[in-house]
């Protein structure tokens, strides 16, 4: 199991700043020096040229082409320029020369912008080790634009093989840009491409081939995009599919998949992302808007850490899970729907690996401040927080994380006052302002919001059941648990689990007293309860909200397009009101997961035919039932004021 | 044994022998004077036992073994190859398992026959057996003898003297009509009979049930070895099911026929066990699988006798019911008949090899050369590994002009034509027909060949790679000698998943081993064997230096496990010819489905109610 029973035991590597060297040492002979990585053992030497016509030779190719003949009538000539204009278009161009410049000019940026790239190299040699073995499948976080620029960046710092990247076709508007990154690795797929099985099977086929021969690991994002609010993102299965289906056929022994968590303390789309969220559209990806973002330069975004993961295998992930003969008895070229044990087993692991990726994220002090300051700004102080008492807070809740197995990044032998001051002088944009029109406090609180998040998997579990623990526990918990399953990584099938984690590390810490019949509060256990609740409380009262704008205003059928607008608006009179304590549940993410969880329970329903979502009121006892529930949740506490 | 001539040529130079017995029921062995080529002054009568070891494969004087210098010999006066000096084994022996000469792991000498059980006996059935005349024994040997076939846990517990249930007493048979009494005398007495033939078995077939209360009675089928006749007209031949292989083909030779069925096992295999078990010969691509060559069979049963009422060549009379009896395993009854095909000997026969860049390549070749439908009588290709191993079992060589010449090919192949020491592999060739179709046919197997970069090597390369084939159990002894253990299985694979399958259960093997503490890293190596329009079959070889292991045969049968459970997950049947016994009985309801274990549960059921046969293979 990817999880251990005890997060304290947890054992993570150590990290070396790789700017220290290039702060020490010419960026031009780093980017023209040798580079000699170690390939796969299985590798077949080619070019990419014949990676294209493998691709387009290939069983499976031939098959969809004339399934598509067949089906359309067209002919077969025809749709094979159409495959082939579809590689085109998709396939990347690596250059070594490209890769050279980007080292060169990266190492310039890097170094203006960040204080340190921290990295453990204790993974890079495990996923040395593991490039040689198996085909290798790199998965990291997606928090940033920078993601696939400063992953191929560090393989090439330590001179392992160059990843291929999947990357969404908006990066192609950017022409220069796009042919550059193509250059660099890059490959482009397109945001959705539903029934277009030719599409599909190109775009498949590519990945398995360069996968299989061992051309380069492959390179995507699980989550799919990047995340606007710093929690992980529920993973998108299709890659992952892809990836393991060479696995599963027998077609290579084994694939590792390679988590790699990377955070920064200060994100670059900061700002962006909450305006994003609050409905401020987001900028087309274009190269003047990449030159106008240069501003960026001249501010401090502090550190990053990139933590490359245990290799996972596909073969041991699937011991005892997928029987691999259910592919006996069709040709393997032939294109399947993934049976129902595939499905779960994919998505499961997908859950893993996002659990992962979360697990080894580098929390920095900063992350604890905001989850303070926010919960703080609510309790109605809003004038702010005296230094030594954030500084008492912050200490006692980095031992709280601690215990709870966070990654901490807490400088050891600085006084707290320091770490804390130093923090929040990085962070000044966010904290100084305090006044101003709502939507501009607005920003600010979800760009707080999105640090504190990065904390959130550390104490979800224990947060979800100090939320539940007034009333009948386990089944509150495990309702809290599903319904916010659209909102954190909580691993399919794993109730019983995480309910005995989250009791195991607040009875571990003295915060609970499990008996048989009962669970109690001990005395020292309020305040931390207390925390718990806090920091899911915005989560439940805009699930809450949304409830009571589907209650109230939503009389019609709603399209998905009108349903974020008109919940902002509703949300925005009750906050202008004093009627919300959160300003953050204004963020449209909050928004969209709450509405796909009430789709999920059934409290509301997708109309077929065209887009649109029922009435609520729309007769049927569960529906009621779940949203009343919702309404009804930790109603003692803190009732919605409604007017 | 194997030896080329450029005509005719004899196949086998092995004592050609035929079982006797004593007036008490134990066994002899009578060795036949041949006219031309056997020595005369062979002993006449010498126990079965001393002729053929009790703990190890082959015959008792047959052995590798390390001489004083550490060269390897093979010993004996049985085959081709005694005497000579194998240099390149020792190396090849100590790099590929880390073993040691220094290290050694002697076999039990001699068999201790307080160690094994005193025989369960039905009285009863032993009375009656008595006025029936047919010769028994209850001797330990003979018993422990019977009592096992060659897989590696059982040649294993033997080498350390140790014995587990051993069949109580011993049978003789001498015909049909014998074979008859004994099947009504055990359903009468509730006697529990497991056919014995050649006692090659590598599935735990002859082993007997641990949980088996009822006396347990060894029928041995070696006596009954008769060919009772020839048909030329139709070229069928009738045949007592305990024949052995060598002996039935030495026979037809004598009248210008031969069968053409040639399992690895054929010195020792006999016909019966071959019907039981599906066997497959070395050239089945002219004469075909046992299914393909049998006409007739006649088995006995507990319900009586099962055969067919005429020798039509091929019926459209329901299911073919000698479907029930091929592969039953001695679950159902004892063979003790069979009319088979035979052929005229072929006129000519040819060996070759090609040595190919890589087994992609090769594989793609033998593909080919399928879809083609231009097989020759045999064709095989061997990884590099298993090259590598054919190669250490070159015999020193005579001359220096053959070790020039030896030097220039290795010269030609590696630095010329650009092949990989390390990823090149060779397929081995038997041809054979009529002079002039064998060179027509030769000639079109190498054009497809060169078309894969496949570069003729030669007939010895052919030659020796067939001789590892009958050496090879002969070399797992010597292994065992000094902390080496190993086996092979195979599989059957549909063309498209051959190279699949056979890197996945290779590294398969290779990482089991090391998860399991093996402490060198193993021999893991694979050949395929034979070829088929929709597939091909795919041995694996297994072996590794087992030192610093408390279990050694547990560890092994882990790995062989997980290797079989990967066979099956990459598309692999569960066994091509070997049979499936008791060591793969947990896989066959996936195999064949629920209703097909129903199926076949339900012939038993009708056939055996009372599991006289009850060897518990299979089901």
């Amino acid at each position: 199991s990817l999880v251990q029973r005890d997060p304290m035991l947890k054992k993570r590597d150590d990290f070396e700043d790789i700017l220290e060297e290039r702060r020490n040492s010419s960026d031009l002979r780093y980017a023209l020096r040798c580079y000699a990585p170690v390939v796969y053992k299985g590798l077949c030497p080619s070019k990419a040229g014949t990676l294209k016509s493998m691709v387009l030779q290939s069983d499976q190719l031939h098959y969809v082409i004339h399934q598509v003949c067949r089906e359309t009538g067209r002919a077969v000539d025809d749709v094979q320029e159409e495959a082939s204009s579809i590689l085109e278009e998709m396939a990347h161009r690596l250059q070594l020369s490209t890769v050279r410049f980007f080292a060169f000019t990266l190492s310039k940026v890097f170094k203006t912008l960040f204080r340190s790239i921290c990295v453990n190299e204790e993974g890079i040699q495990r996923l040395q080790q593991v490039i040689q073995e198996h085909p290798v499948v790199l998965l990291p976080s997606h928090r940033s634009y920078m993601d696939f620029l400063l992953m191929s960046y560090l393989l090439y710092t330590y001179d392992l093989a160059l990843p291929v990247i999947a990357a969404g076709m908006d990066f192609m508007g950017m022409k220069f840009v796009g042919e550059m990154l193509r250059m660099s690795g890059a490959f482009f797929i397109r945001r959705s491409f539903g029934g277009d099985k030719l599409y599909w099977a190109v775009f498949s086929e590519y990945v398995k081939t360069m996968l299989k021969n061992g051309f380069a690991p492959v390179e995507f994002f699980l989550e799919g995009t990047r995340s606007r609010t710093s929690k992980s993102l529920t993973p998108k299965l299709g890659l992952l599919n892809i990836v393991m289906d060479p696995f599963f056929k027998g077609e290579v022994f084994d694939v590792s998949l390679v988590p790699v968590s990377i955070s920064y303390e200060r994100i670059l789309e900061e700002s962006l992302y909450a305006r994003e969220l609050l409905g401020v559209p987001k900028p087309k990806e274009s190269t003047s808007g990449l030159i106008k973002a240069r501003k960026v330069l001249s501010e401090d975004y502090g550190s990053i850490h990139v933590y490359f993961g245990q290799p996972v295998s596909v073969r041991s992930l699937a011991e005892g899970r997928v029987n691999r003969c259910q592919f006996n008895l069709i040709p393997r070229h032939i294109p399947k729907k993934p049976s129902e044990d595939i499905h779960s087993f994919v998505n499961d692991s997908a859950y893993r690996l996002v659990r992962a990726q979360e697990e080894n994220m580098v929390l920095k002090p900063w992350v604890l401040l905001a989850s303070l300051l926010l919960q703080n700004q609510v309790s109605g102080q809003k004038r702010g927080i005296a230094l030594d008492e954030l500084t008492e807070q912050a200490v006692w809740l980095r031992d709280l994380s601690r215990q709870y197995g966070a990654f901490l990044h807490w400088p050891e032998h600085t006084p707290p006052s320091e770490v804390v001051s130093s923090s929040l002088s990085l962070h000044r944009g966010l904290v100084r302002i305090s006044e101003g029109r709502l939507l501009s406090q607005a920003v600010i609180i979800l760009s707080c919001a999105s640090y504190r998040n990065q904390a959130l998997h550390v104490f979800l579990r224990p947060a979800l059941l100090a939320s539940a623990i007034h009333t009948e526990v386990f089944n509150s918990f495990s309702f809290l648990r599903n319904m916010f399953s659209n909102e954190f990584i909580l691993c399919p099938g794993a109730t019983v689990q995480d309910f005995e984690e989250a009791c195991y590390l607040l009875v571990k810490t003295g915060a609970l007293q499990v008996t048989q019949q009962e669970v109690l509060v001990t005395e020292r256990g309020h305040r931390t309860l207390v925390f718990l609740t806090s920091m899911l409380d915005p989560f439940l009262q805009g699930y809450q909200v949304v409830c009571r704008f589907l209650c109230e205003e939503a009389t019609e059928a709603l399209t998905e397009k009108q349903f974020i607008p008109a919940v902002r608006k509703f949300i925005i009179k009750h906050l202008l009101a004093g009627r919300l304590r959160y300003t953050e549940v204004l963020s449209s993410d909050l928004q969209k997961n709450s509405l796909a969880a009430l789709l999920r329970l059934g409290a509301v329903r997708k109309i077929k035919g065209y887009v649109g979502f029922d009435h609520p009121y729309v007769p049927g006892f569960k529906q009621q039932q779940s949203m009343t529930v919702i309404l009804q949740l930790n109603e003692e506490k803190h009732p919605l004021e409604t007017a | 044994m194997l030896y080329i001539s450029t005509k005719y040529q004899i196949i086998r130079k092995d004592f050609p022998f035929y079982l006797g017995k004593t007036a008490h029921g134990g066994l002899w062995v009578q060795i036949k004077n041949l006219p031309g080529h056997l020595p005369k002054e062979s002993p006449s009568h010498v126990f079965l036992q001393e002729i053929m070891k009790w703990n190890g494969w082959g015959y008792s004087d047959s052995r590798f073994l390390f001489n004083k210098k550490g060269q390897a010999e093979f010993t004996g006066k049985r085959y081709i190859i005694i005497g000579m000096i194998i240099p390149g084994l020792k190396d090849w022996f100590e790099c590929t398992f880390g073993a040691s000469l220094q290290h050694k792991t002697p076999a039990t000498p001699l068999l201790n026959s307080s160690a094994v059980q005193p025989p369960t006996l039905n009285e009863a059935f032993v009375e009656e057996l008595k006025s029936t005349g047919i010769p028994f024994s209850q001797d330990a040997e003979d018993r422990v003898f019977r009592a096992h076939g060659h897989c590696l846990h059982e040649i294993f517990a033997l080498r350390e003297g140790k014995f587990g249930r051993v069949p109580d007493m011993v049978v003789w048979p001498n015909c049909h009509n014998d074979v008859v009494k004994i099947v009504e005398l055990a359903s009468k007495h509730n006697v529990c009979l497991i056919p014995y033939g050649g006692g090659t078995s590598v599935s735990s077939a002859l082993e007997c049930p641990p949980e088996e209360t009822r006396s347990i009675v060894s029928l041995d089928t070696s006596q009954m070895n008769r060919i009772l006749w020839v048909d030329e007209k139709n070229l069928t031949a009738h045949v007592e099911a305990g024949i052995v292989g060598q002996d039935l083909e030495r026979l037809l030779n004598e009248s210008g026929y031969c069968t053409g069925h040639e399992p690895d096992s054929m010195e020792f295999s006999s016909l019966g066990g071959w019907v039981a078990t599906r066997a497959s010969g070395m050239k089945k691509n002219i004469y075909g699988n046992i299914e393909d060559l049998v006409v007739h069979i006649k088995m006995v049963t507990p319900q009586g006798v099962i055969e067919k009422s005429c020798q039509g060549p091929r019926m459209s009379t329901g299911p073919d019911i000698h479907h029930f009896i091929m592969g039953s395993e001695g679950t159902l009854g004892v063979v003790t008949e069979v009319t088979m095909k035979i052929r005229p000997m072929p006129e000519y026969q040819k060996y070759g090899s090609v040595v190919f860049p890589n087994f992609e390549q090769g594989v793609a070749c033998l593909r080919e050369v399928a879809r083609q439908r231009c097989a020759p009588a045999s064709i095989r290709l061997m990884d590099n590994e298993q090259f590598k191993f054919g190669h250490a079992l070159k015999p020193q060589v005579s001359s220096i002009f053959t070790s020039f010449l030896d030097g220039l090919k290795k010269f030609y192949i590696t630095k010329f034509k650009g092949f990989d020491p390390n990823r090149l592999c060779v397929a081995t060739l038997l041809f054979e027909g009529d002079r002039e179709k064998v060179l027509q046919h030769e000639k079109q197997v190498y054009d497809i060949a060169a078309k894969f970069g496949g570069l003729a090597a030669g007939e010895d390369n052919g030659q020796r790679g067939y001789m590892l084939t009958f050496v090879i159990a002969y070399l797992r002894d010597l292994g065992m000698d000094y902390y080496v253990i190993g086996e092979s299985f195979e599989t059957s694979v549909p063309w498209d998943r051959v190279l699949d399958i056979c890197r996945n259960v290779k590294a398969r093997i290779v990482r089991e081993c090391k998860e399991r503490g093996v402490q060198f890293p193993p021999l893991s190596t694979c050949r395929v064997t034979q070829t088929y329009d929709a597939g091909a079959c795919v041995y694996f070889y297994f072996a590794f230096n087992y030192r610093g292991l408390s279990d050694p045969v547990h560890v092994y049968e882990q790995v062989e496990h997980a290797a079989r459970e990967e066979i099956l997950a990459n598309g692999g049947s569960l066994s091509h010819h070997h049979g499936v016994g008791k060591l793969r009985k947990e896989w066959m309801r996936e195999t064949v489905s629920n209703v097909g274990m129903g199926m076949l549960k339900s012939v038993k059921d009708y056939v055996d109610p009372n599991n006289i046969f009850g060897n518990r293979n299979l089901l």
